[in-house]
């Protein structure tokens, strides 16, 4: 169970496991497997530096917390992503 | 697969395999770990490289090369087009899947023992903090393997480095956000790079399409992490694929980074050796970062091996003196290139374009380039000395 404090949030069904988002993370939070993505809560200190790299916007800051995420809105604009891809 | 190695290589892309193939081939004994199912796969790259890159390495085969580039366009944010005629020193835009795979049967032909599907999560060290092996998962089993060195070839996502000492964050100003679709179905000119800069179009990095032949190209676009922070990468191709290419099919789409930095101070610390996007090992001007973290990988792999037949690892070392002298007094350069280039206002870039367009191709060196650029733009001296005086 995520503890309150954290704020990013990836969404693992959309990553692309391109690994820009660890390049850039300073605090070596990040676990990024063959096609599995994790934060590491215990070293995040929410500097949403990933959340600025992601290629892809699948990396989302809730600042109240990711506890509560039935209440996010998706970063990602569902339609500005799919339009030319599909 | 044993559980004790020379030197153990994690990551086989192709520096981790540059690095495991003269490893090999100067004496020792090679484990290469890559966590992906295949080599060479997913591609996460442009593909473009100059022939005499490749052939420092290996002779060019039709097998991997997609198209052969005799030209490149640079294009205006106004959209002037300034063609530049690279006859001398062609290149490639490669098929990476195949080219990745055989730069790790070299490895292979040479003696290295290749795994995948395995994936390095820790290293094993000493009481001092030393290297002295890894921990793996391999085929979802948890293993510890043991080595004297560690090659650190895990690309822009490295983390080895880290857990060996080595701060090797990409600051966000250099880090390029990367989107780029595979398209078919158009007609590009094989022979061609054509390459877009602008701020409203790609801040702090560039657009690219790249030939592959068979009316398809990779389009990609490289956004400094910075310089777009409200904006994404893939928003921005969008952009221009809605603009430019309503109508093509779109075969793949990848994610990716490149970190344009300075080569990392540090490449060897507690027998953990950096190479390719590990160690910063990318042309920071131009993103690329096959040949010249091939180039990292085979230095590295013949000071350790050297290293390790003397029994002296105080001699890894070596390896980042080497690097230096080869290209990091380079990239040092062409850092502070781009940084000038990244200052320049559309406008500007706009005004310097239209002289250049008007210089006949034949006459378009370098040089004079250069010299309408400065003429046009006269405070851009100051800058350009800046990046020498620096
Ligand atoms: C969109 C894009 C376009 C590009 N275009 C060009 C171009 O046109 N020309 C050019 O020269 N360069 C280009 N580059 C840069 C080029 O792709 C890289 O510089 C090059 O791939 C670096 O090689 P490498 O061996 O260091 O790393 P990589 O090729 O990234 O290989 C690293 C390998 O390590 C593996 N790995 C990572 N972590 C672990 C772990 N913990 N355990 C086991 N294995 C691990 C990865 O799966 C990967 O296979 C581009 C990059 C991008 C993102
Ligand atoms: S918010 Fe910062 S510390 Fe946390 S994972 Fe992202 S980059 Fe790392
Ligand atoms: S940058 Fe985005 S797409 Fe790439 S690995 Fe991180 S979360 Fe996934």
């Amino acid at each position: 169970m995520a503890k309150p404090h954290l704020m990013i949030h990836i969404l693992p069904d959309k990553c692309d496991f391109c690994g820009c988002c660890v390049g850039v993370c300073p605090e070596d939070a990040i676990e990024l497997k063959e096609s599995e993505i994790s934060i590491i809560e215990e070293r995040c200190t929410n500097c949403k530096k990933c959340v600025w790299a992601c290629p892809w916007e699948v990396i989302e800051f809730h600042k109240d917390g990711i506890n509560n995420l039935s209440t996010k809105v998706n970063s990602l604009d569902e339609n500005q992503f799919s339009k030319s891809l599909s | 697969m044993k559980k004790e190695y020379d030197i153990i290589v994690v990551g086989a892309g192709p520096a981790g395999s540059t690095a495991a193939r003269y490893a090999a081939k100067n004496g020792a004994s090679v484990l290469l770990l890559e966590k992906d199912r295949d080599v060479g796969y997913p591609v996460r790259c442009g593909e473009a490289v100059s022939h005499e890159g490749v052939l420092q390495f290996i002779e060019p085969d039709q097998k991997w090369i997609a198209s052969t580039i005799t030209k490149m366009n640079f294009i205006s944010p106004s959209n002037i087009k300034i063609t530049m005629p690279i006859d001398r020193n062609i290149g490639y835009v490669l098929e990476r899947r195949i080219f990745d795979y055989e730069l790790a049967k070299l490895a292979a032909n040479n003696g290295a023992e290749v795994v995948t599907k395995a994936y390095v999560y820790d290293l094993l060290k000493n009481e001092n903090g030393v290297a002295i092996g890894v921990k793996a998962l391999i085929k979802d089993e948890k293993v510890e393997i043991k080595s004297k060195v560690v090659i650190a070839a895990d690309g822009v996502e490295s983390r080895v480095g880290k857990w060996g000492g080595i701060d090797t964050t990409c600051h966000i100003r250099d880090m390029e956000s990367c989107a780029q679709v595979t398209v078919s179905g158009i007609n590009f000119d094989d022979d061609t790079l054509d390459l877009y800069f602008g701020k409203k179009t790609s801040p702090g990095g560039y657009l690219w399409i790249f030939p592959k032949g068979k009316n398809s190209a990779n389009i990609g676009i490289g956004v400094s992490v910075e310089e777009a922070k409200n904006k994404s990468a893939i928003s921005y191709l969008n952009d221009f694929l809605e603009k430019q290419f309503p109508n093509a099919s779109l075969l793949t789409r990848i994610a990716g980074g490149v970190p344009c930095a300075k080569p990392n101070k540090v490449m060897v610390k507690n027998n953990v050796m950096l190479v390719g996007d590990a160690a910063h090992q990318v042309n920071p001007v131009s993103g690329g970062g096959i040949i010249t973290g091939m180039i990292g990988g085979m230095i590295a792999g013949e000071v350790a091996a050297d290293s390790i037949l003397k029994n002296d690892l105080q001699n890894l070392k070596d390896y980042g003196v080497k690097f230096q002298k080869r290209l990091g007094w380079r990239h040092e350069i062409f850092y502070n290139f781009k940084n000038v280039f990244g200052g320049i206002k559309d406008e500007s870039m706009d005004t310097i374009a239209e002289a250049i367009v008007k210089l006949p191709i034949e006459d378009r060196t370098l040089a004079a380039i250069f010299r309408k650029a400065l003429w046009r733009e006269p405070s851009l001296i100051i800058d350009v000395a800046k990046v020498f005086i620096n």
